[in-house]
């Protein structure tokens, strides 16, 4: 039965990916789609990570909140990305213990 | 010829590990977790090693592990992973479209391998397209992560509840971080992008309690995109 949800699941997961590959040949986008498609990966980054930060701490919001603060202020000062993710985890580390 | 051909090759696959180590980085912990709650929800290794092998999708397997401990209907597992993964759609769209030139064999494997992650990671990346076997850039990125995950779900099963719970709830900040560690630098080239991150933030805050996480990414994704029609340059981007 688990199984039965595992490939369920891998199918539904597996459509909405492969389906743009087979039709992108197809359609001539528009201008404005076409800068609509390249505006996406930031949309969605804004999307991933707000309000979605607030519950790496479901009871404590803020920390989410202040990890994030170091994280825009560390990547301003071109840290790398690596680093930016480690010192994310220590803030959230050290405000909860 | 061919030894400048396997150089060329060689050094995209170097920067697709290089691009894809934060993900991999973000993903252990996460996989662990979701291993260990597999495991308490009653799947057996092979289950939840093969659920992270096929599904591939984080946070529908947290939700598919949930919900068959709660002995959900596999109907109702299988429509809620759909209307969480329905994003993807216009993720692939999107970087489809940046990698347009690529035969279907390329294609069709690098389609298979997006998450919110690679996907975010490979269109920041997006001038590497034109970067000869580029392909092997984003296909190393994609095949990193994978396997990153997939082995991090194993690793968690077996583990159980070994990892004290303090370190893996602060590394579930790891991919929030990563994202904003991705969109600042784009940012800092071109201010205006913030105003497309903000519009998608304030949507997704305001749709997600009404319409449901799944669904309020995909509106603040979509929203987002379309702010971008109009405040983004011909010529900057």
């Amino acid at each position: 039965m688990i199984w039965v949800i595992i490939i369920g699941m891998a199918l539904v997961t597996i459509i909405p990916r492969i389906i743009p590959p087979f039709i992108v040949d197809y359609i001539r986008f528009p201008k404005w789609m076409n800068k609509w498609l390249q505006a996406i990966p930031y949309a969605a980054l804004g999307a991933l990570v707000f309000p979605g930060i607030m519950t790496v701490v479901p009871e404590k919001p803020y920390i989410g909140l202040i990890a994030g603060a170091v994280a825009i202020i560390l990547a301003w000062l071109r840290v790398h990305i690596i680093l930016v993710v480690l010192s994310s985890i220590m803030t959230v580390l050290v405000l909860t213990i | 010829m061919d030894t400048e051909r396997k150089q060329l090759i060689k050094s995209q696959i170097r920067d697709g590990m290089i691009a894809g180590v934060p993900i991999a980085v973000g993903y252990l912990p996460i996989a662990l977790a979701y291993g260990v709650l597999a495991k308490q929800s009653g799947m057996t290794l092979a289950e939840l090693t093969g659920m992270s092998l096929f599904v591939y999708a984080g946070a529908s397997q947290f939700m598919g592990a949930n919900m068959i401990g709660l002995g959900v209907s596999a109907a109702e597992i299988i429509v809620a992973t759909f209307v969480l993964n329905l994003r993807h759609f216009i993720m692939s769209l999107s970087f489809i479209n940046q990698i347009k030139r690529y035969r279907m064999r390329w294609k069709f494997p690098l389609a298979l391998g997006l998450t919110d992650e690679t996907f975010s990671v490979a269109s920041i990346f997006h001038k590497q397209v034109d970067n000869k076997y580029g392909y092997y850039f984003y296909g190393t990125l994609m095949l990193t992560s994978y396997l990153s995950w997939v082995l991090g779900s194993l690793l968690g099963g077996v583990l159980g509840d070994i990892i004290p719970a303090v370190l893996s709830q602060s590394m579930g900040v790891a991919l929030y971080a990563m994202f904003i560690g991705l969109l600042i630098p784009s940012i800092k080239k071109y201010h205006r992008i913030a105003v497309i991150s903000i519009v998608a933030m304030l949507v997704n805050y305001i749709l997600s309690p009404v319409i449901g996480q799944g669904w309020g990414i995909v509106a603040g994704t979509i929203i987002g995109g379309l702010a971008g029609v109009f405040v983004l340059e011909e010529e900057r981007i």
